[in-house]
Protein backbone atom coordinates (compact mmCIF):
# COMPACT_ATOMS: atom_id res chain seq x y z
CA UNK A 1 0.00 0.00 0.00
CA UNK A 2 1.62 3.22 -1.17
CA UNK A 3 0.13 6.51 -0.11
CA UNK A 4 1.42 9.86 -1.30
CA UNK A 5 0.80 13.02 0.71
CA UNK A 6 0.68 15.98 -1.63
CA UNK A 7 -0.56 19.53 -1.77
CA UNK A 8 -0.95 22.04 -4.55
CA UNK A 9 1.32 24.50 -2.78
CA UNK A 10 3.85 24.66 0.02
CA UNK A 11 3.13 25.45 3.65
CA UNK A 12 -0.19 23.64 4.02
CA UNK A 13 1.07 21.16 6.60
CA UNK A 14 1.68 18.29 4.18
CA UNK A 15 4.77 17.08 6.01
CA UNK A 16 2.91 17.25 9.35
CA UNK A 17 0.28 14.85 8.04
CA UNK A 18 2.88 12.54 6.49
CA UNK A 19 5.12 12.22 9.56
CA UNK A 20 2.27 11.87 12.04
CA UNK A 21 0.59 9.22 9.91
CA UNK A 22 3.87 7.30 9.59
CA UNK A 23 4.58 7.55 13.32
CA UNK A 24 1.10 6.29 14.23
CA UNK A 25 1.26 3.34 11.83
CA UNK A 26 4.73 2.40 13.08
CA UNK A 27 3.13 1.58 16.45
CA UNK A 28 1.65 -1.52 14.81
CA UNK A 29 4.38 -2.57 12.39
CA UNK A 30 7.12 -1.54 10.01
CA UNK A 31 6.58 1.49 7.77
CA UNK A 32 8.67 2.86 4.94
CA UNK A 33 8.82 6.65 4.72
CA UNK A 34 10.08 8.41 1.59
CA UNK A 35 10.67 12.15 1.68
CA UNK A 36 10.47 12.94 -2.03
CA UNK A 37 10.95 16.69 -1.63
CA UNK A 38 14.58 16.40 -2.71
CA UNK A 39 14.97 20.15 -3.09
CA UNK A 40 14.04 20.88 0.50
CA UNK A 41 13.79 17.68 2.51
CA UNK A 42 12.49 18.34 6.03
CA UNK A 43 10.69 15.20 7.26
CA UNK A 44 13.91 14.01 8.95
CA UNK A 45 13.65 17.00 11.30
CA UNK A 46 10.49 15.44 12.76
CA UNK A 47 11.19 11.71 12.51
CA UNK A 48 14.89 12.10 13.41
CA UNK A 49 16.21 8.94 11.81
CA UNK A 50 19.75 7.66 12.29
CA UNK A 51 21.23 7.46 8.82
CA UNK A 52 23.22 4.34 8.01
CA UNK A 53 23.70 4.56 4.30
CA UNK A 54 24.47 7.25 1.78
CA UNK A 55 24.44 6.54 -1.95
CA UNK A 56 25.42 8.85 -4.78
CA UNK A 57 22.93 9.05 -7.64
CA UNK A 58 24.35 9.63 -11.09
CA UNK A 59 22.88 10.02 -14.53
CA UNK A 60 24.64 8.90 -17.70
CA UNK A 61 25.27 11.94 -19.87
CA UNK A 62 26.82 12.04 -23.34
CA UNK A 63 30.45 12.74 -24.05
CA UNK A 64 31.38 13.35 -27.67
CA UNK A 65 34.42 11.87 -29.37
CA UNK A 66 35.29 14.70 -31.77
CA UNK A 67 37.41 12.33 -33.90
CA UNK A 68 34.45 10.12 -34.74
CA UNK A 69 31.74 12.82 -34.94
CA UNK A 70 30.76 13.88 -38.46
CA UNK A 71 28.51 16.73 -37.30
CA UNK A 72 25.45 15.09 -38.86
CA UNK A 73 23.16 16.64 -36.24
CA UNK A 74 21.09 13.54 -35.56
CA UNK A 75 21.81 13.54 -31.82
CA UNK A 76 20.48 17.06 -31.38
CA UNK A 77 17.31 16.16 -33.29
CA UNK A 78 16.55 13.09 -31.16
CA UNK A 79 17.17 14.85 -27.84
CA UNK A 80 13.81 16.00 -26.50
CA UNK A 81 15.50 18.10 -23.83
CA UNK A 82 17.75 20.20 -26.09
CA UNK A 83 20.79 19.04 -24.16
CA UNK A 84 22.78 18.84 -27.40
CA UNK A 85 23.24 21.36 -30.19
CA UNK A 86 25.16 20.77 -33.39
CA UNK A 87 26.39 23.98 -34.96
CA UNK A 88 29.23 24.55 -37.38
CA UNK A 89 29.80 20.80 -37.58
CA UNK A 90 30.46 20.49 -33.85
CA UNK A 91 28.42 19.18 -30.94
CA UNK A 92 27.92 21.29 -27.81
CA UNK A 93 26.53 19.47 -24.78
CA UNK A 94 24.52 20.93 -21.91
CA UNK A 95 24.80 18.16 -19.28
CA UNK A 96 22.59 20.11 -16.85
CA UNK A 97 19.65 19.64 -19.24
CA UNK A 98 20.32 15.95 -19.98
CA UNK A 99 17.82 13.45 -18.55
CA UNK A 100 20.07 10.48 -19.23
CA UNK A 101 17.66 8.73 -21.61
CA UNK A 102 20.47 7.36 -23.76
CA UNK A 103 18.71 8.28 -27.00
CA UNK A 104 21.57 10.23 -28.52
CA UNK A 105 24.18 7.50 -28.15
CA UNK A 106 21.71 4.95 -29.48
CA UNK A 107 21.11 6.96 -32.65
CA UNK A 108 24.59 8.32 -33.36
CA UNK A 109 25.54 6.64 -36.65
CA UNK A 110 29.28 6.77 -36.03
CA UNK A 111 29.46 5.68 -32.39
CA UNK A 112 30.89 9.04 -31.39
CA UNK A 113 28.88 9.28 -28.17
CA UNK A 114 30.01 7.66 -24.92
CA UNK A 115 28.07 7.92 -21.71
CA UNK A 116 29.75 9.18 -18.58
CA UNK A 117 28.19 9.42 -15.10
CA UNK A 118 27.29 12.84 -13.74
CA UNK A 119 26.31 13.15 -10.09
CA UNK A 120 22.84 14.64 -9.51
CA UNK A 121 22.43 14.00 -5.78
CA UNK A 122 22.47 11.48 -2.95
CA UNK A 123 19.96 9.14 -1.35
CA UNK A 124 20.23 8.65 2.41
CA UNK A 125 18.70 5.68 4.24
CA UNK A 126 18.17 5.35 7.95
CA UNK A 127 15.95 4.12 10.74
CA UNK A 128 13.61 5.97 13.09
CA UNK A 129 12.21 3.28 15.37
CA UNK A 130 10.13 1.01 13.15
CA UNK A 131 10.22 3.52 10.32
CA UNK A 132 12.65 2.85 7.49
CA UNK A 133 13.43 6.33 6.33
CA UNK A 134 14.78 7.47 2.95
CA UNK A 135 15.23 10.84 1.40
CA UNK A 136 17.20 12.45 -1.40
CA UNK A 137 19.27 15.55 -1.56
CA UNK A 138 19.78 17.28 -4.85
CA UNK A 139 23.31 18.27 -5.79
CA UNK A 140 23.61 22.06 -5.74
CA UNK A 141 23.11 23.37 -9.26
CA UNK A 142 21.35 20.26 -10.56
CA UNK A 143 17.85 20.71 -11.89
CA UNK A 144 17.20 17.01 -12.36
CA UNK A 145 14.61 16.50 -9.68
CA UNK A 146 12.49 13.65 -11.16
CA UNK A 147 15.40 11.21 -11.70
CA UNK A 148 16.50 11.70 -8.08
CA UNK A 149 12.94 11.14 -6.84
CA UNK A 150 12.86 7.89 -8.83
CA UNK A 151 16.09 6.88 -7.06
CA UNK A 152 14.47 7.59 -3.68
CA UNK A 153 11.44 5.48 -4.69
CA UNK A 154 13.74 2.56 -5.56
CA UNK A 155 14.55 2.23 -1.84
CA UNK A 156 11.21 0.47 -1.40
CA UNK A 157 11.61 -3.29 -1.15
CA UNK A 158 9.01 -5.62 0.31
CA UNK A 159 7.47 -2.90 2.46
CA UNK A 160 3.80 -3.32 3.18
CA UNK A 161 3.15 0.31 4.02
CA UNK A 162 4.88 3.15 2.21
CA UNK A 163 4.23 6.82 2.96
CA UNK A 164 5.56 9.28 0.40
CA UNK A 165 5.91 12.95 1.27
CA UNK A 166 5.61 14.73 -2.10
CA UNK A 167 7.22 18.04 -3.01
CA UNK A 168 4.79 21.00 -3.10
CA UNK A 169 3.07 21.97 -6.32
CA UNK A 170 1.73 19.98 -9.25
CA UNK A 171 4.71 19.88 -11.64
CA UNK A 172 6.96 17.01 -12.81
CA UNK A 173 8.53 16.29 -9.39
CA UNK A 174 5.07 15.79 -7.86
CA UNK A 175 3.96 13.58 -10.73
CA UNK A 176 7.18 11.55 -10.33
CA UNK A 177 6.27 11.03 -6.66
CA UNK A 178 2.57 10.32 -6.96
CA UNK A 179 2.74 8.06 -10.03
CA UNK A 180 2.28 4.41 -9.12
CA UNK A 181 0.78 5.11 -5.69
CA UNK A 182 -2.45 3.48 -4.52
CA UNK A 183 -3.88 6.60 -2.94
CA UNK A 184 -3.12 10.28 -2.73
CA UNK A 185 -3.94 12.49 0.26
CA UNK A 186 -4.25 16.15 -0.67
CA UNK A 187 -3.63 18.61 2.13
CA UNK A 188 -5.15 22.07 1.90
CA UNK A 189 -6.36 25.00 4.00
CA UNK A 190 -9.65 26.92 4.07
CA UNK A 191 -8.72 29.86 1.82
CA UNK A 192 -9.39 30.72 -1.84
CA UNK A 193 -5.73 29.97 -2.59
CA UNK A 194 -6.06 26.66 -0.82
CA UNK A 195 -9.04 25.76 -2.98
CA UNK A 196 -7.36 26.88 -6.18
CA UNK A 197 -4.24 24.82 -5.54
CA UNK A 198 -6.31 21.88 -4.36
CA UNK A 199 -8.18 21.99 -7.66
CA UNK A 200 -4.88 21.75 -9.57
CA UNK A 201 -3.73 18.86 -7.41
CA UNK A 202 -7.03 17.02 -7.88
CA UNK A 203 -6.66 17.46 -11.65
CA UNK A 204 -3.20 15.92 -11.48
CA UNK A 205 -4.31 12.92 -9.40
CA UNK A 206 -7.24 12.28 -11.75
CA UNK A 207 -4.95 12.54 -14.76
CA UNK A 208 -2.79 9.82 -13.18
CA UNK A 209 -5.87 7.75 -12.33
CA UNK A 210 -5.10 7.72 -8.60
CA UNK A 211 -7.96 7.97 -6.10
CA UNK A 212 -7.61 10.90 -3.74
CA UNK A 213 -9.06 12.36 -0.57
CA UNK A 214 -8.69 15.69 1.19
CA UNK A 215 -7.25 16.72 4.54
CA UNK A 216 -8.21 20.21 5.67
CA UNK A 217 -5.55 21.75 7.86
CA UNK A 218 -5.89 24.92 9.99
CA UNK A 219 -9.63 24.44 9.83
CA UNK A 220 -12.04 26.72 11.68
CA UNK A 221 -13.00 29.83 9.76
CA UNK A 222 -14.46 29.57 6.29
CA UNK A 223 -14.21 25.78 5.97
CA UNK A 224 -17.20 25.87 3.58
CA UNK A 225 -14.91 26.94 0.75
CA UNK A 226 -13.26 23.51 0.83
CA UNK A 227 -16.35 21.57 1.98
CA UNK A 228 -18.40 22.93 -0.94
CA UNK A 229 -15.59 22.19 -3.36
CA UNK A 230 -15.30 18.59 -2.12
CA UNK A 231 -19.04 18.06 -2.32
CA UNK A 232 -19.20 19.42 -5.85
CA UNK A 233 -16.25 17.32 -7.00
CA UNK A 234 -17.39 14.18 -5.18
CA UNK A 235 -14.20 14.11 -3.12
CA UNK A 236 -14.11 12.69 0.41
CA UNK A 237 -13.04 15.14 3.10
CA UNK A 238 -11.24 12.64 5.31
CA UNK A 239 -9.87 14.76 8.11
CA UNK A 240 -10.01 18.26 9.55
CA UNK A 241 -7.28 19.54 11.82
CA UNK A 242 -8.46 22.70 13.58
CA UNK A 243 -6.23 25.71 13.80
CA UNK A 244 -4.62 25.74 17.24
CA UNK A 245 -1.64 27.71 18.48
CA UNK A 246 -0.40 24.71 20.43
CA UNK A 247 -0.20 22.65 17.21
CA UNK A 248 1.72 25.39 15.44
CA UNK A 249 4.18 25.57 18.34
CA UNK A 250 4.55 21.80 18.30
CA UNK A 251 5.42 21.93 14.59
CA UNK A 252 7.82 24.83 15.03
CA UNK A 253 9.68 22.86 17.70
CA UNK A 254 10.05 19.93 15.30
CA UNK A 255 7.80 17.72 17.41
CA UNK A 256 5.08 15.29 16.45
CA UNK A 257 1.41 15.97 17.12
CA UNK A 258 0.73 12.31 17.96
CA UNK A 259 3.46 12.39 20.63
CA UNK A 260 2.59 15.71 22.24
CA UNK A 261 -1.16 15.13 21.97
CA UNK A 262 -1.63 11.34 22.04
CA UNK A 263 -5.37 11.62 21.42
CA UNK A 264 -4.47 12.31 17.78
CA UNK A 265 -3.21 8.76 17.37
CA UNK A 266 -6.74 7.38 17.11
CA UNK A 267 -7.58 10.06 14.56
CA UNK A 268 -4.65 9.09 12.35
CA UNK A 269 -5.53 5.40 12.74
CA UNK A 270 -9.05 6.15 11.54
CA UNK A 271 -7.62 8.14 8.66
CA UNK A 272 -5.52 5.16 7.63
CA UNK A 273 -8.47 2.74 7.84
CA UNK A 274 -10.45 5.08 5.64
CA UNK A 275 -7.59 5.31 3.11
CA UNK A 276 -7.26 1.51 3.00
CA UNK A 277 -10.98 1.11 2.47
CA UNK A 278 -11.06 3.67 -0.34
CA UNK A 279 -7.89 2.57 -2.08
CA UNK A 280 -9.16 -1.00 -2.11
CA UNK A 281 -12.54 0.02 -3.51
CA UNK B 1 24.01 39.09 -44.79
CA UNK B 2 21.24 37.07 -43.15
CA UNK B 3 19.96 38.63 -39.92
CA UNK B 4 17.34 37.18 -37.55
CA UNK B 5 15.23 39.55 -35.43
CA UNK B 6 13.10 38.22 -32.57
CA UNK B 7 9.54 39.34 -33.27
CA UNK B 8 6.03 39.24 -31.88
CA UNK B 9 4.54 39.04 -35.39
CA UNK B 10 5.21 37.92 -38.93
CA UNK B 11 6.32 41.15 -40.63
CA UNK B 12 8.56 44.19 -40.30
CA UNK B 13 5.80 46.27 -38.64
CA UNK B 14 5.50 43.84 -35.72
CA UNK B 15 7.07 44.80 -32.40
CA UNK B 16 10.40 43.25 -31.47
CA UNK B 17 10.04 40.39 -28.97
CA UNK B 18 12.68 41.05 -26.36
CA UNK B 19 13.01 37.40 -25.41
CA UNK B 20 15.27 35.26 -27.54
CA UNK B 21 14.44 31.61 -26.78
CA UNK B 22 10.76 32.28 -26.20
CA UNK B 23 9.98 34.84 -28.88
CA UNK B 24 6.99 34.01 -31.09
CA UNK B 25 8.67 34.50 -34.47
CA UNK B 26 12.03 35.15 -36.03
CA UNK B 27 12.07 37.54 -38.95
CA UNK B 28 14.98 36.42 -41.10
CA UNK B 29 16.01 39.36 -43.26
CA UNK B 30 18.54 39.58 -46.06
CA UNK B 31 20.28 42.94 -45.68
CA UNK B 32 21.43 43.03 -49.32
CA UNK B 33 18.18 42.22 -51.13
CA UNK B 34 15.81 43.56 -48.46
CA UNK B 35 13.70 40.37 -48.59
CA UNK B 36 12.51 38.67 -45.43
CA UNK B 37 10.74 35.55 -44.18
CA UNK B 38 9.05 34.78 -40.88
CA UNK B 39 10.00 31.64 -38.96
CA UNK B 40 7.74 30.47 -36.18
CA UNK B 41 9.76 29.69 -33.03
CA UNK B 42 9.04 26.05 -32.33
CA UNK B 43 10.57 26.33 -28.87
CA UNK B 44 8.44 29.24 -27.63
CA UNK B 45 6.49 26.91 -25.36
CA UNK B 46 9.28 24.44 -24.56
CA UNK B 47 9.81 23.70 -20.88
CA UNK B 48 13.57 23.99 -21.10
CA UNK B 49 16.37 24.49 -23.58
CA UNK B 50 14.30 26.87 -25.73
CA UNK B 51 17.26 29.16 -26.37
CA UNK B 52 19.44 26.27 -27.50
CA UNK B 53 16.75 24.98 -29.83
CA UNK B 54 16.23 28.45 -31.31
CA UNK B 55 19.95 29.01 -31.77
CA UNK B 56 20.24 25.65 -33.49
CA UNK B 57 17.38 26.48 -35.87
CA UNK B 58 18.96 29.81 -36.84
CA UNK B 59 22.40 28.24 -37.34
CA UNK B 60 20.81 25.60 -39.60
CA UNK B 61 19.37 28.41 -41.76
CA UNK B 62 22.70 30.13 -42.24
CA UNK B 63 21.87 33.18 -40.13
CA UNK B 64 24.95 35.33 -39.40
CA UNK B 65 23.59 37.82 -36.85
CA UNK B 66 20.79 37.91 -34.30
CA UNK B 67 19.00 41.03 -33.07
CA UNK B 68 17.08 40.70 -29.82
CA UNK B 69 16.49 42.22 -26.37
CA UNK B 70 17.84 39.67 -23.95
CA UNK B 71 20.04 36.63 -24.37
CA UNK B 72 20.55 33.78 -21.90
CA UNK B 73 23.81 31.91 -21.32
CA UNK B 74 23.06 28.63 -23.12
CA UNK B 75 21.69 30.29 -26.24
CA UNK B 76 24.72 32.60 -26.26
CA UNK B 77 27.10 29.67 -26.05
CA UNK B 78 25.34 27.91 -28.94
CA UNK B 79 25.25 31.00 -31.16
CA UNK B 80 28.89 31.73 -30.48
CA UNK B 81 29.88 28.18 -31.40
CA UNK B 82 28.01 28.73 -34.66
CA UNK B 83 29.86 32.02 -35.23
CA UNK B 84 26.63 34.03 -35.09
CA UNK B 85 26.95 37.59 -33.79
CA UNK B 86 24.45 38.87 -31.22
CA UNK B 87 23.12 42.42 -31.05
CA UNK B 88 21.02 43.18 -27.98
CA UNK B 89 18.91 46.00 -26.64
CA UNK B 90 16.58 46.21 -29.63
CA UNK B 91 13.10 47.66 -29.13
CA UNK B 92 10.35 49.23 -31.25
CA UNK B 93 9.31 47.51 -34.48
CA UNK B 94 11.30 44.87 -36.32
CA UNK B 95 11.81 47.30 -39.22
CA UNK B 96 13.15 49.98 -36.87
CA UNK B 97 15.50 47.52 -35.20
CA UNK B 98 16.78 46.43 -38.57
CA UNK B 99 17.40 50.05 -39.60
CA UNK B 100 19.27 50.69 -36.36
CA UNK B 101 21.35 47.60 -36.98
CA UNK B 102 22.28 48.79 -40.47
CA UNK B 103 23.29 52.19 -39.08
CA UNK B 104 25.51 50.45 -36.53
CA UNK B 105 23.44 51.70 -33.59
CA UNK B 106 22.92 48.36 -31.85
CA UNK B 107 25.48 47.03 -29.39
CA UNK B 108 27.31 43.79 -30.12
CA UNK B 109 27.35 41.56 -27.04
CA UNK B 110 29.59 38.59 -26.33
CA UNK B 111 28.07 37.57 -23.02
CA UNK B 112 24.59 36.64 -21.79
CA UNK B 113 22.67 39.64 -20.45
CA UNK B 114 20.03 37.65 -18.59
CA UNK B 115 19.88 34.48 -16.49
CA UNK B 116 18.66 31.09 -17.67
CA UNK B 117 14.87 30.57 -17.78
CA UNK B 118 14.18 34.22 -18.50
CA UNK B 119 10.83 34.66 -20.22
CA UNK B 120 9.38 31.39 -18.94
CA UNK B 121 5.69 31.70 -18.30
S1 LIG C 1 20.94 11.05 -23.08
FE1 LIG C 1 18.89 11.66 -23.79
S2 LIG C 1 18.53 13.59 -22.69
FE2 LIG C 1 20.72 13.21 -22.56
S3 LIG C 1 21.58 14.31 -24.30
FE3 LIG C 1 21.21 12.20 -24.97
S4 LIG C 1 19.18 12.26 -25.93
FE4 LIG C 1 19.39 14.12 -24.70
S1 LIG D 1 24.82 11.94 -34.06
FE1 LIG D 1 26.96 11.37 -33.67
S2 LIG D 1 28.02 11.92 -35.54
FE2 LIG D 1 26.05 12.94 -35.62
S3 LIG D 1 26.47 14.98 -34.75
FE3 LIG D 1 25.78 13.70 -33.07
S4 LIG D 1 27.67 12.89 -32.20
FE4 LIG D 1 28.21 13.68 -34.18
Amino acid sequence: MRVAIASGKGGTGKTTIAVNLAKTLAEDGPVRFLDCDVEEPNAHLFLRPTFQERKGVALLVPQIDAEKCTGCGLCSRVCAFHALAVVGGKVITFPELCHGCGGCSLFCPTGAIHEIPKKIGVVENGLAGKISFSHGRLEVGSALVPPLIKAVKKQVHADRIVILDAPPGTSCPVVATVAGCDYCLLVTEPTPFGRHDLDLAVGMARELGIPCGVVLNRAGDGDEIIEDYCAREGLPLLLKIPFDRRYAACYAAGNLLVEEFPSWQEVFKDLWREIERRAGA
Amino acid sequence: MKVAITSQGKDLAAPVDERFGRCRYFIIADTESGSFTALENAGAMASGGAGIQAAQALADRGVEAVITGYMGPKAMQTLQAAGIKVYAGASGSVGEALAMFKEGKLGLIDRANVNAHFGMR
